[in-house]
C-alpha cells in the first residue's frame, strides 16, 4: 500500500536552496575577494534584482501592470536626500524612513489609480510618476530641476574609510536583494500568497471563494511600493547625486526592469533573478552599441512575448514544473519516484 | 483679458491633444487594445513627414497626403503581423509588446535623426495671426483645431454611417458573434489600426508644425492623449475632444501661474477628474 503525502520540497529544490546558501556566503565575503569595480557591479545587480522581483510580484502575480514604478524609486532617492540634507538624519536611519514614506504615499495613490482597469491602469501609474517628477523639480530646497549632491560629511557618517564605505553599501544591496526575494517568497507561501495566486489564475473564481480581491491587490501594491522606495533610497545612496530626470527615469527604473522580468520569465520567482543575470551579461558586452543595444533589447522582449511568453526560465523548465524555490505543493506516493 | 487669452489658446491646443487621443480611443473601442507606443508613433509620423518634405521639397501640408497612407499601411501590417498574435483575455502580452515597440521606435529615431530637436517648416502661415477683438489668434492653431473637429466628425461618421463602422461596432460588442456573421476579426482589427494610424499621421504632422520635436517626446504625447480620453469618458469621440480642450486649457492656465506648472497642472486636473468622476465626464462604455 502506498502512502500519499503532500510536500513542497523536491530533491532539486533542496539542492538549489543549499547551493543558494553557499552562494550567499561567498557573495557576503565579496569585499575580501572582489575588486572595487566588481563590487560596484555586483551591488548594481542586486539592486536591479530587487526591482525586478518587486515588479514581478506586482505584474506577474497581482496582475497590476505598472509602468510607473520609477515614481517610488525616485521618491526613495529624494526621501533619502531630504532626510539627510534637510533634517540631519543619519543615512542608515533615513533608509527605513524612506520605506515608511513609500508605504504612506502609495496608499492614496492606489485609491486613485485602482479606478483604472488593465492597460489604462498602466498609463495611470505613469501619470503619477510624471506628477512626482514635475513636483520634485519645483522643490528648490532639493536642487529643483538641476538636482543636488549628497554632502561629503553625510557620506562619511556611513563609515570612516573609503573601502569600508564601499563594503557597507555592497552589503546593504546584497541584504536588500535577500530581503526582497525572501519576503516575496514568504508572502507567496503564506495564506495571502495562495489567495494572490488564485486571483492571478482566475479572478472570478477567486472572488467566489471569498477572497477579497481589491484588498489583496491593495496590500501587494503598498508593500511593493514600500520596498521599491527602499531600493530607490539605496540606489541614490550609491549614486550620491540626484536630479528629477535621473530619479524618475522611465527607462532606467521601469523599461529595463520590465525587460528583465519578461526575458527571465514572468510570474515565477526564478525568472527575475535569471533575467537580471542575462540583462547584465548583455549590458556588459553590448552597451557600447548605444541605441542599437536598446533596439535589440526591445526586439528580444517582443519575440519572447510572442514565441515563449514564459521567458527563459519557462523554456528551461519546460512542462516539468520544476522549481528551484519550493512554492507549489506536490503529491508524493502516486508514483514510485515521487518528484 | 490675459486669462481669457489663455483659455482661448488652451482650447486651440486641446484640438491637438484630441487628435492624439482619437487614435488611442478608436483602437481601445474596437479591440480593447491600449497602445503604449502610440505617442512614439505620433513622433514617427512627424519624422516621416520631415523626411518626405525634405526629399520632395514640398510643404508639410502636401506631405500629409503621403504620410497618411504610409502610416495607415504600417498600422495594418503591424496589427496583422504582430499585435493580432497578442490579442486575448490576458492584457499583459499586448501591453508588453507595444512597450517594446515604443523603445524600438524611440531608439531607431534616435539613431537615424539624432536627439536634436526638429521642426516641420510650413512657411509664412506659421507666424500668421488675426485679431478677434482684443485677442490675437494664430492661424496655425486654428487650422489644427478645425482639423481636429473634422477628424472627429469623420470618425463619428465612419463609425455610425458606414459598413466599416458597423463591422467595428459589431466586433467591439461581441468578437465571436461578429466572426460568425462573416466578419474576419483579424482583418477588422487591421483596418481599425490602419484608421488609428491615419489619424496619428495627421496628429504627428500638425505636432511637427506647431512645435519642435525630438525622439524622446513620445511618452508625454501618449499621456496627454490618454488623459484626454479618460477626462472625456471612454468610447465617446466628442467627449474626447472635450477632454483634450479641458487638458489644453488646464495647461495654459497652469503655465500662466508659473512656467513650471504647465504640464503638472494638466496632470493634476486629470487626477482630480479621476477622483470625482472615475468614468470621465461623458462616459459611454466601460473600461
Amino acid at each position: 500500500m502506498t502512502r500519499l503525502s503532500v510536500s513542497r520540497q523536491t530533491r532539486l529544490s533542496n539542492i538549489a536552496m543549499l547551493a543558494l546558501a553557499v552562494t550567499l556566503l561567498l557573495l557576503a565575503a565579496a569585499p575580501w575577494w572582489a575588486g572595487r569595480a566588481e563590487l560596484r557591479l555586483l551591488g548594481e545587480i542586486f539592486l536591479y534584482m530587487s526591482l525586478a522581483t518587486l515588479w514581478n510580484l506586482l505584474a506577474g502575480y497581482a496582475g497590476l501592470v505598472s509602468v510607473g514604478q520609477q515614481a517610488f524609486v525616485g521618491l526613495g532617492g529624494y526621501m533619502l536626500f531630504a532626510a539627510t540634507l534637510l533634517w540631519g538624519v543619519h543615512p542608515l536611519v533615513a533608509l527605513p524612513l524612506a520605506m515608511v514614506a513609500g508605504a504612506l504615499v502609495s496608499a492614496p495613490v492606489a485609491l486613485l489609480i485602482f479606478r483604472l482597469r488593465g492597460a489604462y491602469f498602466a498609463i495611470g501609474t505613469w501619470v503619477v510618476a510624471e506628477v512626482f517628477r514635475l513636483s520634485f523639480a519645483q522643490l528648490s530646497a532639493l536642487g529643483g530641476g538641476s538636482g543636488i549632491s549628497l554632502a561629503p560629511a553625510i557620506v562619511k557618517q556611513l563609515a570612516s574609510g573609503r573601502s569600508a564605505r564601499e563594503a557597507l553599501l555592497y552589503w546593504l544591496a546584497l541584504g536588500l536583494a535577500v530581503l526582497v526575494v525572501g519576503a516575496v517568497f514568504a508572502f507567496l507561501r503564506s495564506r495571502r500568497g495562495v489567495a494572490l495566486t488564485a486571483i492571478r489564475d482566475n479572478e472570478l473564481a477567486a472572488r467566489s471563494l471569498g477572497i477579497d480581491v481589491w484588498r489583496t491587490k491593495f496590500t501587494v501594491y503598498v508593500v511593493t511600493a514600500a520596498l521599491t522606495t527602499l531600493t530607490g533610497a539605496l540606489i541614490f545612496l550609491q549614486k550620491l547625486r540626484i536630479s528629477p530626470d535621473a530619479a524618475f527615469s522611465a527607462n532606467d527604473w521601469t523599461a529595463f526592469v520590465i525587460f528583465i522580468v519578461v526575458i527571465g520569465g514572468i510570474g515565477t520567482i526564478e525568472g527575475p533573478i535569471i533575467g537580471t543575470l542575462i540583462y547584465f551579461v548583455l549590458r556588459e558586452t553590448m552597451a557600447d552599441l548605444g541605441a542599437a543595444y536598446l533596439i535589440a533589447l526591445g526586439a528580444v522582449a517582443i519575440v519572447i512575448m510572442l514565441v515563449a511568453p514564459q521567458g527563459v526560465w519557462g523554456l528551461i523548465r519546460g512542462k516539468s514544473g520544476t522549481e528551484l524555490f519550493p512554492l507549489s505543493r506536490r503529491v508524493r506516493g502516486l508514483t514510485d519516484k515521487g518528484n | 483679458m490675459d486669462w481669457v487669452n489663455a483659455v482661448v489658446q488652451g482650447t486651440l491646443l486641446g484640438g491637438l491633444y484630441a487628435m492624439f487621443a482619437a487614435g488611442l480611443s478608436l483602437i481601445f473601442g474596437v479591440m480593447r487594445l491600449v497602445n503604449i507606443a502610440h505617442g512614439d508613433l505620433i513622433v514617427l509620423s512627424a519624422y516621416v513627414a520631415l523626411s518626405g518634405a525634405m526629399l520632395l521639397g514640398v510643404s508639410p501640408f502636401v506631405v500629409l497626403i503621403l504620410a497618411v497612407p504610409v502610416m495607415a499601411a504600417f498600422g495594418y501590417l503591424l496589427q496583422r503581423l504582430v499585435l493580432n498574435r497578442t490579442m486575448g483575455d490576458d492584457i499583459l502580452p499586448p501591453l508588453l509588446v507595444t512597450f517594446g515597440l515604443s523603445v524600438i521606435i524611440q531608439n531607431a529615431l534616435l539613431a537615424a535623426y539624432s536627439a536634436d530637436p526638429q521642426k516641420l517648416q510650413a512657411g509664412a502661415i506659421e507666424t500668421a495671426a488675426f485679431a478677434i477683438g482684443p485677442i490675437t489668434v494664430g492661424v496655425m492653431p486654428v487650422i489644427v483645431f478645425a482639423t481636429a473637429v473634422a477628424v472627429i466628425a469623420g470618425l463619428q461618421w465612419v463609425f455610425y454611417h458606414t459598413a466599416l463602422g458597423r463591422a467595428f461596432r459589431a466586433t467591439s460588442d461581441r468578437q465571436d458573434i461578429a466572426q460568425l456573421m462573416g466578419l474576419n476579426r483579424a482583418h477588422v482589427f487591421g483596418l481599425a489600426m490602419a484608421l488609428s494610424m491615419a489619424v496619428t499621421a495627421v496628429a504627428g504632422v500638425f505636432l511637427g508644425m506647431r512645435t519642435s520635436f525630438d525622439p524622446a517626446i513620445g511618452g508625454s504625447r501618449l499621456i496627454f492623449g490618454f488623459e484626454a480620453v479618460i477626462i472625456g469618458g471612454l468610447g465617446n469621440l466628442w467627449g474626447t475632444l472635450a477632454g483634450g480642450v479641458i487638458l489644453g486649457v488646464a495647461q495654459t492656465l497652469g503655465a500662466k501661474l508659473h512656467p513650471g506648472f504647465q504640464v503638472l497642472s494638466g496632470h493634476v486636473v486629470f487626477l482630480f477628474i479621476l477622483a470625482v468622476r472615475p468614468r470621465g465626464l461623458f462616459p459611454r462604455i466601460d473600461g
